[in-house]
């Protein structure tokens, strides 16, 4: 059928005179790219099941492989690009949606790497982590809104349910499910370690991890799987998830294949029955059915957790933001449109939602201005990719930072956004008990935890050179960041000066 | 070049402070003496002082001192301030013709107290009532700047060096019970006398050495809660901060200083239970008034004063006690010059208050 012929995007290029037929990548690759042909003693490949992941690259012994675009094109076209051109070729032979994994790749503008960071000199001296206390504690939730004082004039603790965290982030909602339980366990493991929070995003909380409940975030999204009152009362705090970064507007689908075993049990419900998240939850149609769902789980848990509310950052985003402070919420999450997910329809996650880093500066802004914003804390995800980036996420206003795809990426993802295959090679985004068992949660909570110490110091080091050796003196710091190369539109949301003024 | 309030301008300088503990009253003379040692902390680019108790016979109205740029802002301010505040006395706050300061603006003085009606229709407490007035006043009357607005006390400053204000300002002939001094060495600057400092609200006033890291955010919170920081001053936000935790969420002193200059958390973690609460509580609830950077500061209020380094002593500031008289300043040459005959003379801890009240005299204790 060469009409629906696509040349592959990838060529595998093995070096003969380094191949020793292990036959390792044959071995490892769940897409069966690599095969092994006897009769000559040799390896083949088929170029056009490759994804791209790099295991085989990363495993072969002798440095053997490796992975090139290929170089075979259609007549060069600045409209029609070669992806636009397969994409629409390969629904014009299934008439389906495309699917997609992780975040927009898309070239749409980074604000992050548009922003710069302070330091001292002369008037004012840089601290040294090294040699100085240097506070990266962070609490989130509201704050009180008087001070009481009892007979002897004694400040009373009235202070609600608090998030209590080391350094300002989170291992954002990931469900068991669309990621292993060794991955899940690896998280966990990381997050008690670390003294911070992971989260089980909508599977429901396998019984193994409750032991693992103070550094647990419980999601509550609107398939509401897994959602029991032991559910709720296991985590530190509770998440409703309205929306997610990636595909705003849209709900979630884990397919059939998927719910086996453990995962149908934890998500309480039927082994091989879709688990389908529908778009909106069906008791939520306005801001005061939040309202209610918000005060609904706080009844269940006795007013003892922080409830947060996660949304995907669309246009409308800082009145809807100030909608939720004043609805019970604790605090509000936002998920960019660069955050990641293990499957969303590709139109969506391509070209629905805004940056993260506007979303977030206009949201402070907006909640300063209605004097509301110590009602809550907010949570940024979507996508943070380093230690400089959360530095530019708190001194934009932040109180905290959420982690998906970096996280991941400390785990052995390559992120060759093919999770919705299910075929992860690296053991994350699968099910299959022999890639799943490739992700060891001993190593693998290590490196989270090596990932997490190593941006802690590097935001100490940042904090120091500014001067501020408290991560709240740079919450909403505005004047330590100084734009390049944007308009005075982009300047005038984002709060901040250029550079030079 | 733009003025304080269009950029924000770091600024090292010296401060120094002098407060008698029985009220008893005493010529500015001194304040002039001990600011004029520490002359190279300035650079002639500001300078300015506040006294307390200086003013008995109307001690129960508003001192308002005013700037104004010309005679067009005298009238509209003088217009908004007859419509909202029955005028006791006014008149030129007196100066003494010195060739080192030049350029002054019109300066006048006005005691007042506001009117009932305004009062009432405002639904407000006398003191939020001023506040909010003094802030209309700097933010909406263009050439005029209300600098000083507390009680039998009042705020002098000027482009210049300290000791030059302090003649100019004949500040020798007033008597109070307790005096804070601000030489300023500012990185550059217009030369606008309200630039200069101490800066102050109601009966508030600070002054400050350092160049805090944590300004805007700072400023972002406390303009939340309606103060609006229209100098851009580390000194401007630093009042605000203490008018907020005093006057409105009613904190000590004590308290104050364990919000500004927080204890670090490895030491609170060390406190014995109850004291450990309390500075996880307010470290929680107040985070974002924590100021971090170099400073030392010292809080003149009715009744009292509160000197206060940050919490790694990144400023010099040293204490000295003679009889019931304090002096606090940026080095001890300059307490010395004034009194070399010291009881004890020492430097406070980063974020370790020294708060002095006065028990006697004209100044009330609260």
């Amino acid at each position: 059928m060469p009409i629906n012929y696509i040349y592959p995007d990838y060529e595998i290029i093995r070096n003969p005179d380094r191949c020793i037929t292990c036959r390792v990548c044959e071995r490892q690759c769940a897409n069966q790219v690599h095969e092994y042909i006897a009769d000559v003693d040799k390896l083949s490949c088929d170029d056009s099941k490759c994804v791209n992941c790099h295991r085989c690259v990363s495993l072969c012994p002798t440095r053997a492989l490796k992975i090139k675009r290929s170089e075979s094109t259609y007549k060069e076209n600045s409209n029609w690009s070669v992806k636009t051109i397969n994409e629409l070729y390969r629904q014009a032979g299934s008439g389906g949606v495309l699917l997609s994994s992780m975040g927009n790749p898309e070239n749409y503008p980074i604000y992050f790497d548009k922003i710069l960071l302070n330091a001292s000199q002369v008037t004012n001296p840089s601290i040294d982590p090294l040699r100085e206390p240097m506070e990266t504690k962070v609490f989130l939730g509201t704050k009180p809104k008087q001070i009481d004082r009892n007979e002897n004039g004694s400040i009373i603790n009235n202070l609600p349910p608090l998030l209590r965290l080391t350094m300002p982030v989170m291992f954002s909602a990931m469900s068991y499910g669309s990621i292993s339980y060794n991955a899940h366990e690896s998280l966990a493991r990381a997050a008690a370690e670390l003294g911070i929070m992971y989260n089980t995003g909508e599977g429901g909380l396998h019984e193994d991890f409750i032991k693992y409940g103070k550094n647990t975030i419980v999601q509550v999204a609107s398939g509401r799987f897994g959602v029991n009152p032991e559910y709720l009362n296991s985590g530190a705090a509770i998440e409703i998830k309205m929306g997610q970064g990636a595909k705003p507007g849209i709900g979630g689908h884990l397919p059939g294949t998927k719910i086996v075993g453990d995962i149908s049990r934890t998500r309480m419900i039927p082994e091989h029955s879709d688990a389908i998240s529908p778009a909106p939850h069906h008791d939520i149609y306005s801001i005061e059915d939040l309202r209610q769902l918000v005060y609904s789980l706080k009844e269940a848990t006795r007013y003892q957790k922080p409830v947060i509310v996660k949304i995907a950052a669309v246009h409308n985003i800082s009145a809807i933001a100030s909608g939720i402070a004043r609805s019970g919420a604790d605090i509000i999450a936002i998920d960019g449109y660069r955050g990641g997910t293990g499957a969303a329809p590709t139109r969506i996650r391509d070209n629905v939602g805004i940056p993260i880093e506007l979303a977030l500066a206009s949201v402070d802004e907006r909640l300063r201005q209605e004097g509301i914003r110590n009602n809550v804390s907010i949570i940024v995800g979507g996508s943070i990719r380093s230690s400089a980036d959360i530095v530019r996420a708190i001194a934009l206003g932040a109180d905290c930072v959420y982690i998906g795809t970096a996280a991941l990426l400390a785990l052995g993802c390559h992120l060759c956004r093919s999770c919705h295959g299910g075929k992860c090679n690296w053991g994350i985004a699968t099910q299959e008990a022999n890639l799943v068992k490739r992700l060891n949660p001993e190593i693998g909570y290590k490196r989270l935890v090596n990932l997490m110490l190593a941006w802690r110091h590097e935001i100490k080091e940042m904090m120091g050179g500014m001067g501020i050796n408290s991560i709240e003196s740079l919450k909403g710091n505005r004047l330590m960041l100084r734009g390049v190369g944007l308009n005075e539109k982009e300047l005038e949301i984002l709060g901040i000066k250029h550079a030079g003024e | 070049m733009q003025r304080e309030g269009q950029i924000r301008i770091p600024s090292g300088c010296a401060i120094s402070g002098i407060i008698n503990k029985s009220g008893k009253r005493m010529s500015g003379e001194a304040i002039i003496k001990s600011i004029a040692v520490m002359h190279d902390r300035s650079n002639g680019l500001g300078g300015g002082f506040a006294a307390y108790g200086i003013y008995p016979e109307y001690k129960d109205y508003y001192a308002l001192h005013i700037f104004y740029d010309s005679p067009y802002a005298k009238k509209e301010c003088e217009e908004f301030i007859e419509r909202h505040f029955d005028i006791i006395n006014l008149s030129k706050i007196p100066t003494r013709k010195i060739k080192e300061i030049t350029d002054e603006p019109l300066i006048w003085r006005y005691f007042v107290i506001p009117l009932h009606t305004k009062l009432y229709e405002s639904q407000l407490e006398e003191r939020d009532f001023t506040e909010k007035c003094v802030f209309r006043i700097n933010t909406r009357i263009d050439g005029a700047y209300v600098f000083s607005s507390g009680k039998n006390m009042g705020v002098f400053k000027a482009v210049g060096f300290p000791e030059d204000v302090g003649r100019f300002y004949r500040l020798d002939e007033y008597e109070g019970f307790s005096f804070t001094a601000h030489g300023r060495y500012p990185t550059n600057t217009p030369g606008w006398w309200g630039g200069a400092h101490p800066f102050a609200l109601l009966d508030y006033s600070v002054v400050h050495n350092g160049e805090i890291s944590s300004y805007d955010a700072n400023r972002r919170a406390i303009e939340m809660y309606g103060y609006k920081c229209t100098l851009q001053t580390d000194t401007e936000v630093i009042t605000y901060i203490i008018d907020y935790l005093n006057r409105k969420k009613k904190l000590t002193f004590n308290e104050i200083a364990s919000v500004i200059a927080a204890p670090f958390w490895q030491t609170i973690e060390r406190m014995p239970n109850e004291e450990k609460e309390l500075h996880e509580y307010l470290r929680i609830v107040f985070a974002e008034q924590l100021i971090t950077g170099p400073f030392s500061i010292i809080v003149a209020f009715d009744g009292g004063l509160m000197a206060l380094n940050d919490r790694l002593k990144l400023r010099s500031m040293v204490v000295g006690e003679k009889d019931d008289t304090t002096y606090i300043a940026s080095e001890e040459a300059a307490i010395r010059i004034i009194e070399p005959d010291l009881d004890t003379v020492w430097s406070p801890k980063g974020g370790e208050p020294v708060i002095i009240r006065v028990t006697g005299g004209e100044a009330k204790c609260r």
